[in-house]
C-alpha cells in the first residue's frame, strides 16, 4: 500500500510545490487553493487525526548576507531562502491505527499565504480545527476564507493586532480592562512601552 | 389568573474563570434546561502569558525555563520534550546515562501529575481523606525532584545536549524509600475509591468520550486510551530509552470518568516501574571517590583567576552536588560531545583559553547555541498525551518560532462533547478527570 | 505593652484584660478566611502548603472559601493576564471589609519573568497587597513565612482593621 503522502503527490500533481523530509518527518508544500481538496483527500486515505494548525509569520525572515534585524551585530553563517510570502500555514497530521496504537503516517501540508487570506476551514472535516484556526486568527491574523465571523480564542475581544505577528513588539501592552477607574494606577502610555525585541539589552 | 400555557426556556449560567472545582482558569457558558446540560461552551485563555512570544525573545537555552510553566504539574517532561525538538534540529544525540536520567525525570514527573489529577478530581467529589494521601504521597516525590533538579517544580532540568546534573548521591534509595510510600498511597486510595458506591456513581457512564469522538478531536493521552486506543508515543514512536523498558499501556473501554481515572492509576504504578528499571540498568554514573586530584570549584575559579591554570590541567573540579553536571567527571555521562551547544566542563573553562572562549561563547549575550536553519517537530508523550514542539530556527542565537502542541488544548476542545447531555453536578466530576491545566492550554 | 495582663486577685478570680484593639487583633489574626485565586505554576505550592505536610491549618489559616463575600483574605496564586484583571479586581470588589491580599509568587508581585504584552505587571496596579511572597513559585516554608507576616499585622491592626 502507497502512503499517503505519495499518493497525495500524485494526485495533486503540480499543486505540489516541493516536498521535503522522510518518513514521520515528511512534509509536502501545496498551493494554497489546493489545501482544502488535499486535507479532505488525506482523511479519506486515512489520515485520522488532525494534531496541528499553525503558522509562522516569515517577516522578519531575512536571506543570507543582510544580517538579523533581531541580531543586528551578527552576519547568519547560513543562506537562508527567501520566503515566497509571509504567513506560512502548517497542517499536521496523522494516520493512527486505532486498534493497535501504532503511527501509520504522518504528515505535514504547507502552504504559503498571499497576504493574510487562509484556505477555507478545516472544521467540517475535524472538529477540532475550529479551536486550532481561531488561535491562528487571533496570534497570526489569518483569515480563513469562509469563516468571516472569526472569533478571538486566546487574547480577549478588545485587544488590538495579532501579538505573533513578528511586527506586533512583545512590551506593546495595551489598557488594562475594567480597573481604569481612578483607583487604581493607570495602564502604561506609550512612553512606558518596551522598545521592539532588538532593543531589549544592549 | 388562568394560566394556560407553559413558556421552557433555557438558562445561561456562568462557571468560573475563578470557580473552586476549575483547578486552572477557565470559563464555562452553559445554557441549562433545568439541570441538564443543552450547550457548553469553554472560554480559554485567561492565563496566556505568551510562551511562544516570549521564546522568540530570548535564546534558546533560555526558552527552557519558560518551559517549566506550561504543564506545571510535570514540568520536566516539557523540559526533555523541547530540548528533545533543538537536539533533533542541531543533530545532537545524547549520551545513554543522559537519556536514562531523562527518563527518570519524565516518570517521576508523570506519577507527581497522575496523582495531582486523582487526588484533585476525588476532593471535587467529596474524598478529602484521598486528596491529602495523595499530595502526601506527591510531597515526597517532590522531595526527590528537589534533590534531583534543586527546584521542587520550575525544574529547568535539561539542557540542550544534556541535563544539568548527574544523580545525587543517595537518590536511589531516596527514590525506593518514596515510591514505598507512593505505592502506599495508592493502594489506599484506590480502596477507598475504586470499589465505592458514590465514588462509582458519580464516574461510571459520566463524561463518554467515545472513541470516534476522540480521534476527532486529536484527543491524545490519558483520554484516548480510555477510549481504547492504546496511542502512547511512548510505544507507538519510541523516543530516549523507551524502546529498552519493559511497562505495559494500559486502556480503558468506555472512554467515561472511571475509566480515565483506573488508566491515570496504572499509569502511576507504570511509570515507577520503569524508573525502577532504569536506575537498576542505566549505565554507571562516576565513582564518587575522594580522589586527591579533586580541587574545590571555588578555589579554582580563584585560582583560575589568578592566572595560575598550570596547576588545574590535571586536577577536576568539586562544586556543590547539585552542579555535578560541570566537571570533567560527570560531564561524559551526561551531556552530548557537542562543543556548540553545550558548555565545557568546569576545567576546561578555568584552565584553557579555549575553554573559556566556548563558555564566553555559549553564555555572553547576543551569543549561544545556534541551530541551523531548518524546521522541525518533535513530541513526546506528556502527562496528558502528545506534546509536541515545532522549532523554527533562522541560524540566529534565538528561536524563529518556536510553537507547542498542547495536549490540553485539544482535550478541551472535545469537552463540550462530554458535557452536553449531562447534569450541572457531573461537570465536576468530567472537568477532573480531564486535567486541564492552563498552563499549557494558553501558553 | 503586653497584650495581655492576667488580673491575680481575690475579686476577681481567673480574669484577664485587654485591650479591645488587641483583643480583636488576636482574634482576627486566628480566623482567617482565605479565597484562593489560584491561576497558575504557584497552585501547586499552595497545594502543598495547605495539605498535610506543611499544614496551613497550624495558623488558623486553612479555611478556604470561594465566595468573596464570605472571605477576608484575597490569595493571588499565579500569573494574572490582562484577560484576568477585570475577573481579579471584581473579586475584590466584592469582598467586605475588613480585607487583606496576598501576593503569592513572583507573576503577581511584579510580573515575573513574563515581560509581555500578555501579563499584567504586578497585581498592585489592580488591587492593594498587604503582604508580597516572591518565588517562582515560592517554596511552602516562604509561604509560611508570608502568612506569618501577614497575621502581624493583622493583628497590629486590631479593631480597626485596616
Amino acid at each position: 500500500m502507497s502512503s499517503v503522502r505519495e499518493t497525495l503527490r500524485a494526485e495533486l500533481g503540480a499543486a505540489v510545490l516541493s516536498a521535503r523530509g522522510e518518513g514521520l518527518d515528511s512534509v509536502l508544500v501545496l498551493d494554497a487553493g489546493a489545501v482544502p481538496g488535499a486535507l479532505a483527500r488525506a482523511q479519506a486515505l486515512g489520515c485520522n487525526v488532525l494534531v496541528d494548525i499553525t503558522c509562522v509569520d516569515h517577516l522578519r525572515w531575512v536571506p543570507a548576507g543582510r544580517g538579523t534585524p533581531s541580531h543586528p551585530d551578527r552576519m547568519p553563517r547560513w543562506e537562508l531562502p527567501k520566503p515566497p510570502s509571509r504567513f506560512k500555514l502548517v497542517y499536521r497530521l496523522m494516520a493512527l491505527d486505532a486498534g493497535q496504537g501504532a503511527v501509520r503516517e504522518r504528515l505535514a501540508l504547507e502552504c504559503w499565504l498571499e497576504g493574510d487570506a487562509g484556505p477555507a476551514s478545516a472544521r467540517s472535516l475535524w472538529p477540532n480545527a475550529d479551536w486550532l484556526e481561531r488561535e491562528v486568527w487571533d496570534m497570526f491574523g489569518v483569515r480563513f476564507s469562509d469563516r468571516p465571523d472569526i472569533k478571538r480564542i486566546l487574547m480577549y475581544e478588545e485587544f488590538v493586532g495579532h501579538p505573533l505577528r513578528k511586527d506586533y513588539p512583545i512590551g506593546k501592552r495595551q489598557p488594562l480592562l475594567g480597573v481604569d477607574d481612578g483607583a487604581a494606577p493607570a495602564a502604561l502610555s506609550d512612553e512606558e512601552l518596551r522598545p521592539s525585541p532588538g532593543g531589549k539589552r544592549p | 389568573m388562568n394560566a394556560t400555557a407553559t413558556q421552557r426556556r433555557t438558562y445561561l449560567l456562568n462557571m468560573g474563570p475563578s470557580h473552586p472545582a476549575m483547578h486552572g482558569v477557565i470559563r464555562l457558558l452553559l445554557e441549562l434546561d433545568g439541570e441538564r446540560v443543552v450547550k457548553a461552551d469553554a472560554e480559554i485563555g485567561y492565563l496566556h502569558r505568551a510562551f511562544e512570544k516570549q521564546a522568540e525573545d530570548d535564546c534558546w537555552n533560555n526558552v527552557i525555563p519558560y518551559t517549566d510553566r506550561l504543564n506545571y504539574v510535570s514540568p520536566l517532561i516539557n523540559n526533555v520534550g523541547y530540548c528533545l525538538a533543538v537536539e533533533k534540529l542541531c543533530g545532537i544525540e545524547t549520551p545513554e546515562r543522559c537519556q536514562y536520567l531523562r527518563v527518570i525525570a519524565s516518570e517521576i514527573s508523570r506519577v507527581t501529575d497522575h496523582l495531582t489529577c486523582v487526588g484533585a478530581s476525588a476532593m471535587e467529589l467529596g474524598a478529602f481523606t484521598v486528596f491529602l494521601y495523595l499530595m502526601q504521597a506527591r510531597e515526597v516525590l517532590y522531595f526527590c525532584v528537589d534533590k534531583l533538579t534543586g527546584a521542587r517544580i520550575t525544574t529547568s532540568y535539561t539542557r540542550i545536549g544534556g541535563v544539568k546534573a548527574d544523580l545525587p548521591e543517595g537518590f536511589e534509595t531516596m527514590v525506593h524509600d518514596a515510591f514505598r510510600k507512593v505505592r502506599e498511597a495508592v493502594r489506599e486510595s484506590d480502596a477507598l475509591l475504586t470499589r465505592n458506591r458514590i465514588f462509582m456513581d458519580r464516574m461510571r457512564g459520566i463524561g463518554v468520550l467515545p472513541r470516534a469522538t476522540a480521534l476527532a478531536y486529536g484527543v491524545t493521552g490519558p483520554l484516548l486510551r480510555a477510549a481504547g486506543v492504546p496511542y502512547d508515543l511512548r510505544r507507538a514512536q519510541p523516543y530516549l530509552v523507551y524502546d529498552k523498558l519493559d511497562f505495559e499501556v494500559p486502556v480503558g473501554s468506555q472512554g467515561d470518568n472511571f475509566d480515565r481515572y483506573l488508566v491515570r492509576l496504572a499509569e502511576i504504578e507504570q511509570g515507577m516501574r520503569i524508573v525502577e528499571q532504569c536506575l537498576r540498568d542505566m549505565p554507571a554514573g562516576p565513582v564518587r571517590s575522594s580522589d586527591p586530584r579533586l580541587l574545590d570549584a571555588a578555589e579554582m575559579a580563584d585560582a583560575g583567576k589568578r592566572g595560575e591554570t598550570g596547576r588545574l590541567s590535571g586536577s577536576d573540579a568539586d562544586g556543590d552536588p547539585t552542579l555535578e553536571g560541570t566537571g570533567e567527571r560527570f560531564k561524559a555521562g551526561i551531556s552530548a560531545p557537542a562543543p556548540d551547544a553545550v558548555l565545557p566542563t568546569k576545567e576546561r573553562a578555568y584552565g584553557s583559553i579555549e575553554g573559556l572562549m566556548n563558555h564566553f561563547e555559549l553564555v555572553m549575550w547576543g551569543r549561544g547555541v545556534t541551530p541551523p536553519p531548518g524546521e522541525t517537530y518533535f513530541a513526546v508523550e506528556a502527562g496528558n498525551g502528545e506534546l509536541g514542539f515545532h522549532v523554527v530556527s533562522d541560524g540566529s542565537r534565538r528561536p524563529y518560532r518556536v510553537r507547542v502542541r498542547p495536549p490540553c488544548f485539544f482535550n478541551m476542545a472535545a469537552l463540550h462533547t462530554m458535557l452536553e447531555g449531562g447534569t450541572v453536578a457531573d461537570i465536576i466530576a468530567t472537568f477532573g478527570s480531564i486535567n486541564m491545566i492552563a498552563g499549557e492550554l494558553d501558553r | 505593652m503586653r497584650l495581655m495582663d492576667v488580673v491575680d486577685s481575690e475579686l476577681l478570680p481567673g480574669v484577664i484584660t485587654t485591650r479591645i484593639d488587641d483583643a480583636v487583633g488576636w482574634a482576627r489574626k486566628y480566623s482567617i478566611f482565605t479565597y484562593p485565586f489560584v491561576t497558575a505554576c504557584c497552585g501547586m505550592e499552595f497545594m502543598s502548603t495547605a495539605c498535610s505536610h506543611y499544614d496551613l491549618d497550624r495558623f488558623g489559616a486553612a479555611f478556604p472559601r470561594f465566595s468573596p463575600r464570605q472571605a477576608d483574605v484575597l490569595m493571588v496564586v499565579g500569573t494574572i493576564s490582562h484577560k484576568m484583571a477585570p475577573v481579579l479586581r471584581r473579586i475584590y470588589e466584592q469582598m467586605a471589609s475588613p480585607k487583606w491580599v496576598v501576593a503569592f509568587g513572583v507573576c503577581t508581585c511584579t510580573g515575573g519573568f513574563y515581560d509581555n504584552y500578555a501579563t499584567v505587571q504586578g497585581i498592585d496596579k489592580i488591587v492593594p497587597v498587604d503582604v508580597y511572597i516572591p518565588g517562582c513559585p515560592p517554596r511552602p516554608e516562604a509561604v509560611l513565612k508570608g502568612l506569618m507576616l501577614l497575621q502581624e499585622k493583622i493583628r497590629k491592626q486590631g479593631w480597626k482593621g485596616q
